[in-house]
């Protein structure tokens, strides 16, 4: 049995280590938000580094495992859906590595009182991003917690939404701001969003593609 | 000219390897997970093993059921079945060779006028209803229990992914084996009544008899089928039907190789008669619709949606016209090969109620008297016997029966040189004993020469029909096939 197994524990193994990269993006990004709006730019700065070079390793990862699938026809009736899921997943790195970067280039001015939301958004998108990478792993092991998983990042994504919501809100009906500075700072509630959006995306294929997976 | 009317067994054996063998790896090719040349390469090597190993039994049950005694007829027999598979094949149907050859045999009893033993004929089509429905039972078996055994293992899904794989293959080489050891009879069965039976080479321990040879060519033949023709045929049983996931693939496979083992293991049957188990017929059943069962099965556990009915009926509308088509063909080309070509499609067999014949059946309580009319005529064959015997009174069914194996001629001569020359080791001692102890003798009835042999040896008699005695009337009845054919005097082809 472990004999035959060999082959496929390193492709495994491949998978765990890019879901981790995906997790561990999403804390990292919640961490340089939290920087930034602290006013550590170094830190911030060492963080979205750190998220760029996740994002690349990943890639490589996921372009590796792909070509693995395919070149040794591995999971045959199940291989589109699972190539469907990473090659989204990877959407949710892009993004936390996108939005780091802007806010580098951008540098925003971002009012006290409104650092409290943006940072319960950038924290609301990182537990869904946690909770997808959970549901993904369950996926593979066809484990009933998948629709657990699913649910939690539906309702980070959800609160996510408020804050957003809250927060634009917020933004548009201070008189105390330019409309050039609202646009911006509206924007950047967007990308912030945008996070916990791709993670519902991914997380509705999972559980798709988990009704397909039972025999 | 042997090679020559084997042609037609070859070209069903191909289209046995083409056709039937899809159903062993058509799931696993169609769903990617076993390539065509690794299953086709598993396959080839593993039917030509069943017919070898465990070819013989289902043979026998479809010698009952019409014995075709002349090549002539075995040839025309095996092409008529082969051209419908074909033809059915070439139509995308997955078609069964099983019912193909039965087809093709009743054409042939009609043709020659042979009885077809009724009693072997509801065996073999009961089979047709029971196999399907009882791969419906067992892949539903086996569903369940891998659902379950998948939702404990928590398996990572490439996991599950390489042991289906290796699964596949191996329960696919169990279903290659159980196809060749159940359908080899389909491809060769007609051939065998036709060769004498007996040793024609010894290599070392092993007596290589006729039987195997034309078993080992028979498997040869399929496993061409398989490499050459089978893979389009695979796709249409992998996808043509209900959508298969590759588990649900392995459990088709697996619920249509044991049905096939059922009906084609030998082994099995001594293990169930040993243990006082009722036994299942050994019949060459259709490795198609035992594939078709399985996957409704599959079907009716998952709720029975996505079904899909329209390919269902036309696959079972196949089954109808296949045997139908292949009577038709075998009957018209019989009659073109004797009476165009001039060839001998049978041996002849007439039915004389002699003097003998009356005094067994007489002896067994059936009267003779009203059978005045028919007494000491000679009849071409079975259906102008039976016929005049009815003309003659109203005989129930049983007497029927006695009075078609009294009255059947055929010719023995025991003689001493042609008995030196007659391997005895191949016998049981003790009948090898009485055999020689009737040198000189001759027989006039098939049932003569078997009465004389009892009555020198208790071995050469009957035993009742149930445990281990089942097994003794086998083992009896494969020697005293062996006699009849060495010892047997061709009637002149005009007896009449």
């Amino acid at each position: 049995m472990a004999n035959l197994f060999s082959k496929t524990k390193l492709l495994e193994s491949k998978i765990d280590e890019y879901l981790d990269h995906t997790s561990e993006a999403g804390l990292v990004f919640r961490e340089a938000i939290k920087d930034y709006l602290e006013g550590r730019f170094d830190e911030f700065e060492e963080r979205r580094k750190h998220v760029t070079e996740l994002e690349r390793s990943a890639d490589e990862i996921r372009l590796a495992v792909e070509r693995q699938l395919y070149v040794e026809t591995l999971i045959p009736d199940s291989r589109g859906d699972v190539l469907g899921i990473l090659e989204h997943t990877d959407d949710v790195i892009g993004t936390a590595k996108h939005t780091l970067m802007l806010l580098s280039v951008q540098r925003p001015r971002i009012p006290q009182e409104l650092n409290a939301d943006y940072l319960a958004l950038a924290d609301y998108g990182c537990r869904a991003v946690q909770e997808l990478v959970m549901g993904i792993r369950a996926f593979f092991r066809s484990a009933p917690a998948i629709t657990d998983h699913v649910h939690k990042v539906v309702f980070w994504e959800k609160e996510a939404d408020k804050v957003g919501e809250r927060l634009k809100r917020a933004i548009f009906q201070s008189s105390d701001l330019e409309l050039a500075r609202k646009l911006h700072l509206g924007d950047f509630v967007v990308h912030v969003d945008t996070l916990a959006d791709n993670a519902e995306d991914v997380s509705e294929r999972l559980s798709i593609s988990a009704i397909k997976r039972s025999i | 000219m042997i090679l020559l009317f084997l042609s037609s067994g070859l070209f069903l054996g191909w289209s046995l390897g083409a056709n039937d063998a899809a159903n062993v790896f058509g799931t696993a090719v169609a769903t990617r997970m076993v390539k065509f040349r690794t299953a086709a390469a598993i396959c080839g090597v593993f039917v030509i093993a069943g017919a070898l190993v465990s070819g013989q039994g289902a043979v026998g049950t479809l010698g009952e059921l019409g014995a075709v005694t002349a090549l002539g007829g075995s040839f025309m027999v095996a092409l008529a079945a082969a051209v419908s598979v074909f033809l059915m094949t070439r139509a995308g149907l997955p078609v069964s060779v099983s019912q193909a050859i039965i087809g093709a045999i009743l054409g042939w009893n009609l043709f020659t006028g042979s009885r077809t033993d009724l009693g072997s004929l509801m065996t073999i089509v009961s089979t047709w209803v029971v196999s399907p429905i009882l791969a419906a039972g067992f892949a539903a078996v086996f569903y369940v229990v891998a659902r379950y055994t998948i939702a404990r293992a928590r398996l990572h899904l490439l996991e599950l992914d390489a042991l289906t794989r290796t699964l596949l293959l191996i329960t696919g080489a169990f279903g290659a084996y159980a196809l060749g050891a159940n359908n080899i009879a389909n491809v060769m069965g007609v051939f065998i009544p036709a060769f004498p039976d007996g040793v024609i080479a010894v290599v070392g321990p092993i007596h290589v008899t006729h039987t195997q040879v034309l078993l080992l060519i028979g498997g040869v033949a399929i496993a061409v089928g398989v490499f050459s023709y089978s893979e389009r045929v695979m796709m249409t049983i992998g996808k043509g039907l209900f959508k298969l996931t590759p588990v649900t693939a392995l459990i088709v496979v697996l619920a249509h190789s044991v049905v096939l083992f059922l009906f084609a293991s030998e082994r099995l049957e001594t293990l169930l008669i040993t243990n006082g188990l009722p036994t299942i017929p050994l019949v060459p059943v259709s490795s198609s619709q035992a594939v078709i069962g399985a996957v409704v099965g599959i079907a009716l556990v998952k709720g029975g949606r996505n079904i899909r009915f329209g390919a269902l009926g036309r696959v079972t509308g196949g089954w109808v016209a296949t045997p139908l088509m292949a009577a038709v063909v075998a009957f018209l080309g019989l009659f073109f090969l004797q009476n165009v070509f001039g060839l001998t499609v049978r041996r002849p067999a007439p039915f004389s109620l002699t003097g003998a014949a009356v005094e067994r059946l007489e002896e067994m309580g059936v009267g003779c008297g009203w059978l005045e009319e028919v007494r000491g005529v000679r009849f071409a064959n079975a259906r102008d016997f039976g016929r005049a015997v009815e003309a003659a009174g109203d005989p129930s069914e049983d007497e029927l029966e006695l009075l078609f194996e009294a009255a059947e001629v055929d010719s023995f001569a025991l003689d001493p040189a042609h008995l030196e020359g007659f391997d005895l080791a191949m016998l049981d001692p003790g009948r090898a004993a009485a055999l020689k102890a009737l040198a000189r003798w001759t027989f006039s009835h098939r049932w003569q020469l078997r009465d004389a042999l009892a009555k020198e040896s208790g071995r050469w008699a009957e035993a009742p029909a149930r445990g281990e005695g089942h097994l003794h009337n086998r083992k009896l009845a494969a020697e005293l096939s062996m006699v009849y054919d060495a010892f047997r005097v061709p009637l002149p082809s005009n007896a009449r």
